[in-house]
């Protein structure tokens, strides 16, 4: 008990217990990610010092540095950040549901659906000339609303007098399959340029950020994290089995939807912007149980703050380390990613 | 305080086959009862059924003299706790971690650790021994320890009647008694009813104040022990010849099931 501290206030009306060790490492790895921030803030085409990054990012640099941080760099930075703690969250809450460590946004279907709708869009919109009939900023809602709708499917197809976790991971693999061949079947019979345009949104970029798409993503995504906060019980007792949580008086199917929308509604948000970005949902909240515990009001904030840290880290590395070419931070996110699940399955040998 | 639990023409059925037809059956408060039967003769269904778990094809079980199903989960949850057949606590999960889950049903998002959480969450672990393991993960803890820390997430909840399904499956002889007594103790000095299913039959004997017998979709036979098992009950109800003798140390009834093997008189 000595690393936890009982806090009540208000006369008791409100009171937890603390975990001071775990908010100790969430302090720590917020600091980090903050850091990498400005950091990220300063690399690129030409480094900027990280005082004058912060002096631009407060307007008071010079009216380059404004234009290159401000207009061309932060607005990115900002959709990777916070694409990176939505698709670990939602990736967290999907675990704490199916039970599974190695499930993700990316098993259930999520992002495919995203991915097939993108390319629709793309297919659906190009002229005899091969271009688009209407603004290309349309992209972003046509993945959000197929990887919605493609979480509804799912969740409807897995319904069997209740949801069981195994019938969701054996839909959501087929769906995505179904998805996935919808998308290259698309991508092969239509033009090339539809194809590049569509395999960057799969891979996961955030190039194309502006600060109109910030405007969004950060209430939409900050409030969606916010709800996440009130859930962190319900999510905990999810965790113990369907019969334990029913035994604790939950009412497993209701929140089991819910917690299924809000995960769903994450990963649309994060990828309607930066793309699938794929295996953060999977790495993040892994890596954050290693440093906090499986208890959910501790681990959904370190794992929102490690999938910002890998989202930004995985596009700096993309718009550094080949420049001139850009390479998607998708790229890189799954690079690590693909062995990290790998070593995974290799650990879990009961799961 | 919960005052009955019956069962009114009870029937429960997966799918189309039917495992529990008509049953009226009352639960004796403040009393260990044990439900024994052959595999699959449906004694962990109606278990679970009783703890609102399953919807019942017909009939209904009544706490209070209400229909379980007309109370919500919560309401549910407040008077009757169920541990089920060996439940997984998530991978690095410390006992405090888990015993605390223990108070869902009487917490909300804002009271989450109230001075009656900590008081009653503090009394579980040490009821069922497991205070000096509270910060250890679930996952790392012997058979015996894992059950106690799960038993006490079920005190936790602070029910005045505790359901187990099998709480001795996969335990050794030494791990079964330590549960099996304490529960015992639970039974003994805080009057709390404790339901469960038990696979031996001796066991169930020593520890039980009310045994009920459930064969072919019904229950056999009901009563103390030491005045239902009989030769011909086991006959019926596992289909085992065997020879009732009393236990020579408890004198409850003792079970010694004819077969095979070798004999030294």
């Amino acid at each position: 008990m000595k690393h936890l501290k009982t806090i009540r206030l208000l006369q008791n009306k409100i009171s937890f217990l603390l975990d001071v060790k775990a908010s100790k490492k969430i302090t720590v790895i917020n600091l980090i990610a903050v850091i990498i921030f400005f950091f990220s803030a300063s690399l690129g085409d030409s480094f900027i010092n990280p005082v004058k990054v912060f002096q631009a990012f407060i307007g008071q640099g010079s009216e380059f540095d404004q234009l290159i941080i401000v207009d061309f760099r932060l607005p990115r930075i900002f959709i990777a950040a916070f694409a990176g703690m939505a698709l670990a969250v939602a990736g967290a809450i999907l675990q704490g549901i199916i039970k599974n460590p190695l499930a993700s946004p990316d098993i259930i279907g999520i992002s495919a659906g995203g991915g097939a709708a993108v390319v629709g869009f793309l297919a659906l919109f190009s002229d005899a000339n091969h271009s688009l009939t209407v603004s290309i900023e349309w992209l972003p809602l046509a993945g959000f609303i197929g990887a919605t709708f493609v979480g509804i499917i799912v969740y409807l197809f897995a319904w069997k007098d209740g949801v069981t976790p195994n019938r969701l991971v054996l839909i959501g693999i087929g769906v995505s399959a179904f998805m996935q061949a919808i998308t290259t079947m698309l991508m092969i019979i239509g033009p090339i340029y539809q194809a590049s345009e569509a395999n960057k949104w799969i891979t996961g970029s955030v190039k194309s950020a502006d600060w109109e798409q910030v405007q969004i993503i950060v209430p939409l995504i900050g409030g969606l994290l916010l709800i996440t906060f009130f859930i962190t019980r319900q999510l905990n007792v999810q965790e113990l089995g369907d019969d334990t949580a029913a035994s604790l008086g939950q009412a497993v199917q209701k929140t089991r939807l819910l917690l299924i929308l809000l995960s769903a509604s994450l990963v649309a948000s994060a990828i309607s912007f930066a793309g699938a970005i794929g295996f953060v949902g999977l790495m993040a909240p892994h890596i954050a149980r290693r440093i906090v515990g499986p208890s959910f009001g501790v681990l959904l904030p370190t794992s929102a703050a490690i999938g910002a840290l890998l989202v930004m880290v995985a596009d700096i590395i993309g718009r550094t380390a080949f420049s001139p070419l850009e390479v998607p931070a998708g790229v890189f996110t799954a690079a690590i990613g693909a062995p990290y699940f790998i070593y995974l399955l290799f650990r879990n040998p009961r799961k | 305080m919960t005052e009955s639990i019956e069962t009114k023409s009870l029937t429960l059925s997966y799918g189309d086959t039917n495992i529990i037809e008509n049953l009226d059956l009352a639960i004796p408060m403040n009393e260990i009862t044990v439900l024994i039967g052959a595999n699959g003769c449906g004694k962990s269904t109606l278990l679970r059924s009783i703890a609102r778990l399953l919807k019942p094809k017909n009939g209904a079980v009544l706490l209070d003299g209400l229909d379980i199903f007309s109370l919500s989960t919560k309401q549910v949850a407040k008077k009757l706790s169920i541990l089920p057949q060996s439940p997984v606590a998530p991978e690095g999960l410390t006992v405090l971690q888990l015993v605390k889950q223990g108070r869902y049903p009487h917490q909300s998002w804002r009271k989450q650790w109230t001075q009656q959480d900590e008081e009653i969450v503090l009394n579980a672990l040490k009821a069922t021994g497991v205070e000096h393991l509270q910060d250890k993960p679930v996952d790392e803890l012997s058979g015996g320890q894992r059950q106690r820390a799960w038993i006490a997430m079920t005190l936790a909840q602070d029910t005045d009647i505790i359901l187990l399904d099998e709480p001795t499956t996969y335990l050794d002889l030494t791990h079964q008694i330590e549960v099996l007594d304490l529960l015992y103790v639970l039974n003994q000095q805080q009057n709390r009813t404790i339901i469960m299913v038990l696979h031996d039959i001796n066991l169930a004997c020593r520890y039980a104040d009310h045994i009920i017998t459930v064969r072919d979709r019904a229950v056999f036979k009901q009563g103390k022990p030491e005045e239902i098992m009989t030769t011909s009950l086991v006959k019926h109800v596992f289909d085992l010849e065997c020879q009732m003798t009393e236990d020579p140390i408890f004198g409850t009834p003792l079970c010694i099931p004819f077969g095979k093997g070798r004999k030294i008189y």
